[in-house]
């Protein structure tokens, strides 16, 4: 029984990592953009970046004012019991997404839609957002926190199967562009695309594609492995770098997720996760053990099974 | 502090004189020592639509407005704790300008992403005013460390702590890019015109997608804010 004392204050410490230290893998992408930049003032953007996250180390304070909307990611094991069952685990993500607030400090940035209150805490209705996920054969939680930015460079749109790859780079670029302008999207940035499924979950398997995969990752199936890399090619073509600026330094990265879909429809979303990529993650085991990390591990083979059953793979004999 | 940079640095002491402001390029790397304060929708709708005026006289405020809401705590005992500052995004904010001009008379904005030419031509020029823009916008850490202490808060009751007015003593506060000169000029105008000459050959084959959506454009040339 995983005790509910340690899922909060599990919480709390993923809260202020996610705010205050850059993952590794996005921190590799960007110095890769440092390398290869060569206009002045995209350069000068990185490299005031890769300073930025010195500073938010050694002070212990969030690298972004903008704080972005916390929200979380939950992954439980199929055997993992937690005190208080799942009740008492969504009391103890919001109670830590308050204490963070106040204490790392973030920037209390939910606000009622239309009568603009303000709890200071993030909290409120729908928020933070969290999102449920299974594993089978584990007796484990993963909890994972993603500070994203809130207002510029996610699109939807609904392709058809007539509009092709060619329709898909298409949007894609759009996208990129529109948002790109003036650095609205806070680029370099992990570009997630999600193709298929129904309207929603096209906009969430995007959206899980920037925030959950790490940089360097591919997909499993080879030919949407190609088409990740070609267009993260593509995205640093057009000419435009950090803040808008002429440079090449536009997508660090780019995944996508795929889902089945309408046999009419193709719907196509595209996120873009920021020079901030804030993501943190811990798994909590049944013995009350905690161990931190950056990548997720969202994206697993159950996640995306095809079939109508699921049957664990063999475990090879030396294990 | 970016010091490998090849681009022009200046260190500026608020309250700019026109002087000051009249000697920056567009893309001059600015750094800032003096008062600012941050002030965004809320409060434009306050003191200029709401008709509410200032909650203090310019010269307690600073004459450099900062268009943010920072990651801080307010304390039973009024202090404050400030983490990190990043500016958020000004185009919205173009309504309100004139009127914010003549009633606190700054002539510094510091944003996200500036504005266009004609507002900067329209609202900044006759009020001898610039437009600087935050890094990456991202630094806030930076920007935070120079932040040396909170002078004042306004209206946090009535706006919240993230619209409320935050009065800042800052120090080698930075850095920003110049975004708009006292001509009106700007950076990102003038980059999107770079850029744009490349644009029609990456669209060069493609077809437009089968379902249509109103307010679109084919000239991707043309911004959308």
């Amino acid at each position: 029984m995983i005790p509910i004392t340690t899922l909060q204050k599990t919480a709390e410490q993923l809260m202020a990592k996610a705010a205050i230290e850059i993952p590794e893998d996005y921190l590799g992408g960007l110095r890769a953009c440092a390398d290869t930049e060569k206009g002045d003032l995209s350069a000068f953007v990185i490299q005031a970046m890769l300073e930025n996250y010195e500073a938010a180390k050694e002070d212990r304070r969030a690298m972004c004012g903008d704080t972005g909307v916390p929200r979380w990611y939950v992954k439980i094991g199929n055997e993992a019991r937690s005190e208080g069952g799942p009740i008492a685990l969504e009391a103890a993500l919001r109670r830590a997404t308050a204490n963070a607030t106040h204490n790392v400090p973030l920037r209390p940035n939910r606000v009622h839609p239309l009568w603009r209150t303000d709890h200071n805490n993030n909290c409120g209705i729908g928020a933070p957002e969290i999102e449920y996920a299974f594993h089978p054969d584990a007796d484990w939680i993963d909890l994972t926190t993603v500070h994203k930015g809130g207002l510029f460079g996610s699109d939807y749109r609904m392709l058809f199967p007539g509009d092709g790859i060619e329709g898909i780079k298409r949007f894609y670029l759009d996208t990129l562009i529109a948002f790109g302008r003036r650095g609205l999207a806070c680029q370099p940035a992990i570009v997630g695309v999600g193709l298929g499924g129904s309207k929603d979950i096209c906009m969430v398997l995007g959206k899980q594609a920037a925030c959950l995969r790490t940089v360097g990752s591919r997909n499993p199936d080879p030919k949407i492995a190609a088409l990740e890399a070609e267009l993260k090619d593509i995205g640093n073509t057009i000419g435009m770098g950090a803040m808008g600026f002429m440079g090449s330094s536009m997508v660090v990265d780019c995944h996508i997720e795929v889902g089945y879909c309408h046999t009419g429809g193709m719907p196509m979303s595209v996120h873009m996760f920021c020079l901030s990529s804030r993501r943190a993650t811990a798994r909590i085991h049944a013995d009350g053990r905690v161990e931190f990390r950056t990548d997720p591990l969202w994206f697993t083979d159950y996640m995306r099974r095809a079939t109508v059953e699921w049957e664990t793979p063999q475990r090879v004999a030396a294990e | 502090m970016a010091t490998t940079s090849k681009l022009k640095t200046v260190r500026l002491q608020l309250p700019a004189s026109t002087d000051d402001l009249a000697a920056l390029e567009l893309g001059t790397v600015v750094y800032l020592s003096g008062r600012i304060y941050t002030a965004r929708e809320g409060v434009y709708k306050r003191a200029v639509e709401d008709g509410a005026g200032l909650p203090a006289p310019p010269e307690e405020m600073g004459f450099a407005n900062f268009h943010c809401s920072p990651a801080a705590t307010l304390h039973p005992d009024g202090s404050a704790t400030v983490g990190a500052v990043t500016a958020t995004a000004s185009f919205r904010f173009a309504k309100w300008l004139d009127g914010w001009f003549k009633l606190s008379r700054c002539n510094i904005i510091i944003g996200k992403g500036g504005m266009t030419g004609e507002i900067y031509k329209r609202h900044f020029v006759p009020h001898q005013a610039i437009y600087l823009t935050t890094v990456g916008y991202g630094t806030g850490a930076l920007l935070g460390r120079g932040i040396k202490g909170v002078a004042a808060t306004h209206w946090v009751d009535e706006l919240g702590l993230a619209q409320a007015i935050w009065v800042l003593d800052v120090e080698n506060f930075g850095p920003f890019l110049v975004e708009s000169d006292m001509t009106g000029a700007s950076l990102f105008e003038r980059e999107n015109a770079k850029i744009a000459p490349n644009i029609d050959k990456l669209y060069a084959g493609s077809k437009p997608a089968t379902l249509r959506r109103y307010g679109e454009t084919d000239d991707k040339t043309e911004e959308v804010i």
